[in-house]
């Protein structure tokens, strides 16, 4: 009883989050700026969530989320530019492929560990990016136009689906079984858990939403470049997670927003940008080396209060 | 007719490069049957444990399962037909809690598909909640209940080997196979654990294999011992004879030397 009202208390914030900032979108308090602002935050959000998976629940260090962001910007920006088809059939279709994507590289790479299989994704998210870069079809280096689609709205339903999506995967016997495997791989074959097929199913999931991500930022920004999707990109989305604290969504949420909200805002002093966003990160990790939230969720917070209230 | 043995073990070895660890293994298990293997440190103890459920293939000989052979299957299929484990070193899932820990063995018996949890469709309520019950069963009779929200790597050590053999028993075996159970444990903790061992045994129609150092715990409970030496085995047989078997003291403690010289 308890989860499922867990649940509704989540839909009713969320409506309320949502409704908040469409109104004060339409009614022309939040300018062009804000509510870009907005979008790129959860656009990311959905990105930090869905390298949580990989890396937070399932162990998994890949640092080559980037080229699943590619290959979801690209392939959506291809269904509405070259098939002219509609938005969310585009958002779809980025996410499926990218899902394909995800498989091929998992299957092979996720033999390896640790080091190993980090420098394979990356590996892999260079030769996604590369393809990109030399097919004249999409623009080459000169980058693809698109229209700007990507609205508020649909941003936040991507952003809902994926929450929903990966806390209700993480919560059922296979999340554990990727915590398992990130726990103790040896323990976790030994108990049963197919480890391989759910390394693969992680990051398959992973590369799902990062491509929904990549849709929605493909149209967001009227040209989208091989540039964009670099290994810097990689790490940027690696860091959500880790300064949110491995292991914990609810980090990763905070860290998104954050991290955007700092770096959109040290837009104005571009000298003095990377050394303060930086200097974030070294002090973060100087004084909460377990990152943001631990292992922790938000919602540990009120379960711990309520015990002690009831008790 | 003489019934097929649970577990058959012909002539498995496995070699490193030049290294035979382990070879010419025999070993046949009853239904059943609760047996000990013993040796010196590096015999192949433990080696042989991995090759039985998997973590190594066999480089030669075979090993069956009722009749079906194992070799080559990777640990979580050996463990699905119905072989699981303990560990010499803990290996418990330290982050997560005692009841989600029993509750990740349970896993192949649940049912509900990646899609039903996503989706919260009925079946994964059902299914989460008889794995959940199931648990707290175990958990019950491992007297491990009361601490079933706790993080494993908090438990004190003598209950962290409790809940490893909780584990592997939520895996639903049918040989359970211990390596070194009573390892760090003091006399008092290593009697209840063979009480426990007993007890679990009954219980649950268990076959059992287990590697020992503690010589009391063999001796106390295993009705069969069979002794490895330098990979290869060297004795077989009751508790009373292996103890007065002149090869097996003579690993153990090395040759005898002649009285007069």
């Amino acid at each position: 009883m308890k989860k499922i009202k867990g649940f509704w208390l989540f839909l009713v914030l969320s409506i309320i989050v949502y409704g908040t900032v469409q109104v004060l979108i339409n009614a022309g308090i939040l300018n062009n700026f804000y509510s870009n602002t907005l979008i790129f935050i959860s656009i990311n959000i959905i990105l930090a969530v869905s390298l949580h998976l990989v890396i937070g629940i399932t162990g998994q260090f890949s640092i080559g989320h980037a080229g699943f962001l590619a290959v979801g910007a690209y392939i959506s920006a291809i269904v509405t530019m070259k098939l002219s088809l509609p938005f969310p059939i585009a958002i779809l279709a980025g996410g499926l492929i990218a899902a394909l994507a995800g498989l091929v590289v998992g299957i092979p790479t996720l033999r390896l560990r640790g080091d190993y299989l980090a420098i394979a994704t990356l590996g892999f998210a260079e030769i996604i990016r590369i393809v990109f870069l030399n097919i004249d079809a999409v623009g080459g280096a000169a980058g693809m136009q698109v229209t700007k689609m990507t609205t508020w709205t649909y941003t936040f339903i991507c952003l809902f689906i994926t929450i929903a999506v990966i806390t209700n995967f993480t919560k059922s016997r296979h999340g554990r079984a990727c915590i398992s495997i990130r726990e103790n791989e040896i323990a976790a074959d030994a108990m049963g858990i197919n480890t391989t097929y759910y390394k693969v199913v992680a990051f398959a999931i992973g590369s799902f939403f990062a491509g929904i991500a990549g849709g929605l930022y493909a149209h967001n920004f009227y040209i989208i470049q091989p540039s964009q999707f670099g290994f810097l990109k990689s790490f940027d989305i690696l860091i959500f997670v880790v300064l949110g604290g491995l292991g914990s969504l609810s980090g990763a949420v905070i860290s998104a927003i954050l991290l955007t909200v700092v770096s959109t805002f040290l837009q104005g002093y571009p000298e003095t940008r990377m050394i303060i966003y930086s200097l974030v990160l070294v002090l973060v990790m100087l004084y909460r080396p377990q990152g943001l939230m631990g292992t922790r969720e938000i919602t540990d917070l009120f379960k711990r209060k309520s015990v002690k209230g009831g008790s | 007719m003489t019934e097929q043995p649970l577990l058959q073990v012909k002539e498995a070895g496995i070699q490193f490069g030049g290294l035979k660890a382990v070879s010419g293994l025999n070993i046949e298990i009853n239904r059943g049957e609760l047996v000990g293997l013993i040796g010196p440190n590096g015999a192949g103890k433990t080696t042989s444990f991995n090759l039985l459920t998997g973590v190594y293939v066999p480089t030669e000989g075979e090993i069956l399962l009722e009749g079906e052979r194992l070799n080559g299957m990777a640990p979580y299929q050996v463990t699905r037909r119905g072989i699981s484990r303990t560990f010499q070193n803990i290996r418990l899932f330290n982050e997560l809690s005692v009841l989600d820990n029993v509750k990740v063995a349970n896993h192949s018996k649940a049912k509900h598909s990646i899609v039903s949890s996503v989706l919260r469709l009925p079946s994964h309520f059902s299914g989460e909640k008889e794995m959940e019950e199931k648990s707290l069963e175990l958990l019950e009779i491992f007297q491990l209940h009361k601490l079933k929200d706790e993080v494993a790597k908090n438990l004190p050590y003598g209950q962290q080997r409790r809940l490893e053999i909780a584990r592997a028993l939520a895996a639903g075996p049918k040989l359970l196979l211990l390596d070194e159970p009573a390892a760090g444990m003091n006399p008092q903790e290593t009697h209840e654990l063979m009480n426990l061992i007993a007890f679990i045994r009954e219980k649950f129609d268990l076959t059992i294999l287990l590697i020992e150092h503690d010589m009391n715990l063999v001796m106390g409970i295993c009705e069969r011992i069979y002794v490895l030496d330098h990979g290869q085995l060297i004795a077989e047989g009751l508790p009373e004879d292996i103890r007065n078997n002149p090869k097996v003291i003579e690993a153990y403690l090395g040759e005898e030397v002649p009285k007069d010289a």
